[in-house]
């Protein structure tokens, strides 16, 4: 390889940068570049959720129990899913509802697979908190589906914004229904 | 030095104000050094690679590990088999321990070999040993963390230690503790402080490159340069042996990591700590078994431990044991046959702190531990008065314009 | 100098965990295939270890670190897994009324353990705790010789040797009184198809599950390994030449 370009990077004083350029030096510091790179992968990898996080990304739910009319909360990637069993009243208020009348228009049936059963995550969109109505007894709110006790956020029997500051409906997880007894949700 | 030595615009206004630009280039661009540095100066550059990478990957570590007595060793466990790559980290970390010492005690031994603890630079030598000090202390710590029973065991005797110490020693041992034995409390101050020490570390480091650069590094024939002629600047030259060094480095590393993971660890690590039941045969990390055969040489238990400390402390005062005015053993015949006597007596008290304290084994570490302490406090100032020692050269140009080809 | 310096530090490194092992034992040296930076596990027979495992040791050892959906190393499918899963109970809870209770187990769960705690298995096995098993395998010195030569170290105890009640003689146990009575004769667990059920095919079999249990990710491993020393080989050279370069008008 030729010497040429050594005398172009004269540094100060008498001491010479030879070869700075030559193409095995620069390819050395790429090759450290590249392992560096690679090795940063892992590092910044390491970050994402676990294989045992993963392992319960998705669950599976026994839903032959509940009865009519009843809810059950279960955790789902750290957050409660809401599963109603909905009655035949609530399906029809779900369905009557004029979609002139809500925030975020969204048919009941784009919102549950089978109208008997509602799955919802249970956590309002307003800022967070879990509204109550799962439990005989509780808060239902002026709609008959769920009440955020934090501002004040009424949902209705499809889990529904009507009323208060939430902007968007309950979220609806991807779930799918592995027999009519077992549905998974993730 | 003026900032316009630097092209770019916005680095000549930055360094106009904040001179980093300029102290970088200053230390590690054209900082002269003498040209004629064999590859047994390679090793405080890998020192500091190995540093960085153990605060790398221990910070990722800590981010899944948990230091609670029921969880430590499942929490490991999990970085291994759950954690994206976690295996790799952990490996890389348990690893580079092991070549951070070997790469740590080639070093030492570099400078024990050509006189680099002479004067003037018995301050950075005397960095040096607090930085080795700081180390065990943290490997130590860190070999805690994983609880398994080699943890709890290594940590209990360690910690003993202390309870020789007069009148105090007890109370010194709860307060380690923060209990009556190793426990809860224990490993999570140990994690607190194995998390702390490495960036003492580093602080310690950049106070021991303040003192190399006063004077510059030392060289295989042991003479300061006389001028320009001896020495080149540290980049492009020192910079590309650096990178070759740490290719090699890197290389070795990889080998541990990937194919041989464990062999410088001890199975019984893989068994959660049991405070009930010790293991058959206890031993420390390898890298500390020279200084537990020095521990176990004594039968008295008090003894052994200030005979622990004092193999450290001796190093300490070294600059002013050994007062020969030629630094190199290349022109000290006679201390060059010693020197390598002391590297083989260091290997052998390392290969019998790691043998059952019984039998042959005894009598050879005291053998060992003698000699360990002879060298430093008997052989040494002897020679220094006694020795003749060859010729030194007029300068580093000199000798290496001559036969010897040891700078390629 | 230098080499005499890294030979030396080497031979002391190496020489660490040799040092661990030691005693009297006898060792059956065996070509695994998952020795050398090359080597695999062998699927079926982690499957056929498993199920020994399951038929002959689970009975008083745990490998609580072991999940269902770990056995995908092994060759399972999903649903394969879920239906091994399913077949164990696992204890969930507490429910609505507080109190724990039994389910099917699922693939996100680990190995169910024998016993509720370390004091609840020795009292069932005469004061000797029965190890969990998921790291045996590194947690003994040349874990996987050992672990085979274990399970066929059973064997009447030499002229002079008094071997007490609830202890069995072992060739490859440190001390050789071991409290773990013979677990394997032959033909103890059932094949599907003509694999080897003698003592030394179960155990085969045996370590390859638990080598797989202990290093679940030595596969990945290898394969990383041989890339990287691969790219850090060619680094090295070129690092080397790029050096000699640099370095040419030094004089």
């Amino acid at each position: 390889m030729a010497n040429s370009d050594t005398n172009k990077n004269s540094a100060k004083g008498d001491v010479q940068e030879p070869g700075r350029r030559d193409f095995i030096v620069v390819a050395t510091y790429a090759m450290a570049g590249v392992g560096a790179a690679a090795v940063a992968w892992p590092l910044i990898d390491q970050l994402n959720p676990a294989a045992d996080t993963l392992a319960l990304a998705n669950i599976e739910v026994d839903i032959s129990k509940i009865a009519v009319g009843q809810s059950i909360t279960v955790k789902w990637r750290g957050k409660p899913v809401f599963i109603r069993h909905r009655t035949a009243d609530e399906i029809a208020r779900a369905n009557d509802t004029n979609l002139d009348d809500l925030r975020d228009p969204e048919v009941d049936t784009a919102r549950a697979e089978k109208p008997e059963y509602l799955v919802l995550v249970g956590v309002c969109t307003h800022l967070g908190c879990v509204p109550l109505g799962q439990k005989t007894g509780e808060v239902r709110g002026d709609y008959d589906g769920w009440f955020c006790p934090c501002h004040g956020s009424h949902y209705d029997t499809s889990g529904r914004i009507r009323k208060g500051p939430a902007p968007t409906n309950l979220e609806v997880p991807p779930y799918s229904f592995l027999s009519d007894s077992v549905v998974r949700v993730g | 030095m003026s900032a316009t030595q630097f092209k770019s615009p916005v680095v000549r206004w930055i360094d106009h104000r904040l001179p980093v630009f300029s102290m970088l280039h200053h230390t590690a661009h054209d900082y002269p050094t003498p040209k004629n540095l064999n590859y047994m100066w390679n090793f405080g550059s890998l020192a500091g690679l190995s540093l960085a990478i153990m605060i790398v990957t221990g910070i990722v570590l800590a981010m899944s590990y948990t230091a609670h007595v029921d969880y430590a060793f499942d929490s490991v466990e999990r970085i291994m088999r759950d954690v994206n790559h976690g295996w790799m980290i952990r490996y890389i970390h348990m690893n580079t321990a092991s070549f951070f010492f070997i790469v740590v005690y080639l070093h030492m031994f570099r400078g024990l070999y050509y006189g680099s603890y002479k004067a003037p630079r018995e301050l950075l030598w005397m960095l040096g040993v607090v930085i080795f000090l700081l180390m065990m202390a943290t490997a130590f710590m860190g070999y805690v963390l994983p609880w398994g029973q080699m943890s709890f065991w290594g940590a209990t005797v360690i910690t003993n230690l202390f309870s020789a110490i007069p009148y105090v020693g007890e109370s010194i041992v709860t307060l380690l503790w923060g209990g009556f034995s190793v426990d809860n409390a224990t490993l999570n101050r140990f994690f607190s402080l194995h998390y702390l020490m490495p960036f003492i570390i580093a602080g310690v480091v950049v106070l021991h490159i303040v003192a190399l650069h006063r004077f510059g590094s030392n060289n295989p024939i042991g003479i300061d340069t006389k001028g320009p002629q001896d020495t080149i600047s540290f980049h492009p030259y020192y910079t590309i042996k650096d990178v070759f060094g740490i290719a090699v480095f890197l290389l070795l590393l990889a080998m541990a990591v990937f194919f041989f993971p464990n062999a410088m660890g001890h199975p019984d690590n893989y068994i959660p700590a049991d405070a009930l039941q010790t293991p058959a045969h206890i031993v420390p990390e390898w890298y500390f078994l020279p200084f537990y055969a020095i521990l176990r040489a004594v039968p008295d238990k008090l003894g052994g431990v200030l005979l622990m400390f004092g193999a450290i402390a001796v190093l300490f005062v070294l600059p002013w044991l050994d007062r020969s005015p030629v630094r190199s053993a290349r022109f000290r015949p006679l201390f060059r046959i010693f020197f390598w006597l002391f590297f083989v007596n260091a290997i052998a008290l390392g290969y019998l702190g790691g043998k059952p304290a019984e039998g042959i084994y005894v009598i050879l570490s005291r053998v060992a531990t003698a000699w360990y302490f002879l060298h430093f406090l008997a052989i040494l100032p002897l020679l220094s008065m006694f020795e003749t020692t060859k010729p030194l050269p007029k300068s580093i140009s000199e000798p290496v314009l001559g036969s010897s080809g040891r700078t390629a | 100098m230098l080499k005499r310096l890294f030979i030396a530090l080497f031979a002391l490194t190496l020489a660490g965990p040799a040092m661990a092992a030691g005693g009297d034992v006898e060792l059956q040296k065996r070509d695994w295939s998952f020795s050398g930076p090359f080597g695999t596990f062998d699927k079926a027979a982690m499957q056929r270890g498993f199920q020994a495992y399951r038929e002959v040791c689970a009975g008083c050892h745990g490998m609580k670190l072991i999940a269902f959906r770990n056995f995908a190393d092994l060759g399972y499918n999903n649903d394969e897994i879920k239906a091994i899963a399913a077949e164990y109970e696992v204890q969930d809870g507490p429910n609505d009324d507080g109190e724990m209770f039994m389910r099917p187990g699922i693939a996100a769960d680990r190995i169910p353990s024998p016993y509720a705690n370390d004091n609840a298995a020795r009292a069932s096995n005469n004061g000797a705790l029965p190890p969990d098993l998921s790291l045996i395998a590194k947690a003994r010195g040349n874990g996987p010789d050992y672990l085979f030569s274990l399970l066929a170290g059973y064997k009447d105890a030499p002229e002079g040797m008094t071997v007490p009640d609830g202890m069995y003689y072992n060739a490859a146990y440190p001390g050789h009184l071991i409290a773990m009575p013979q677990p394997l004769y032959g033909q103890d667990v059932t094949y599907s198809g003509d694999a080897d059920d003698s003592i030394e095919g179960i155990s085969n079999d045996l370590v390859q599950f638990l080598m797989w249990a202990a290093e679940p990710k030595m596969e990945v491993r290898k394969r990383i390994g041989v890339a990287a020393v691969f790219f850090l080989g060619i680094f090295v050279m070129v690092s080397y030449m790029a050096k000699r370069r640099v370095w040419a008008d030094v004089h």
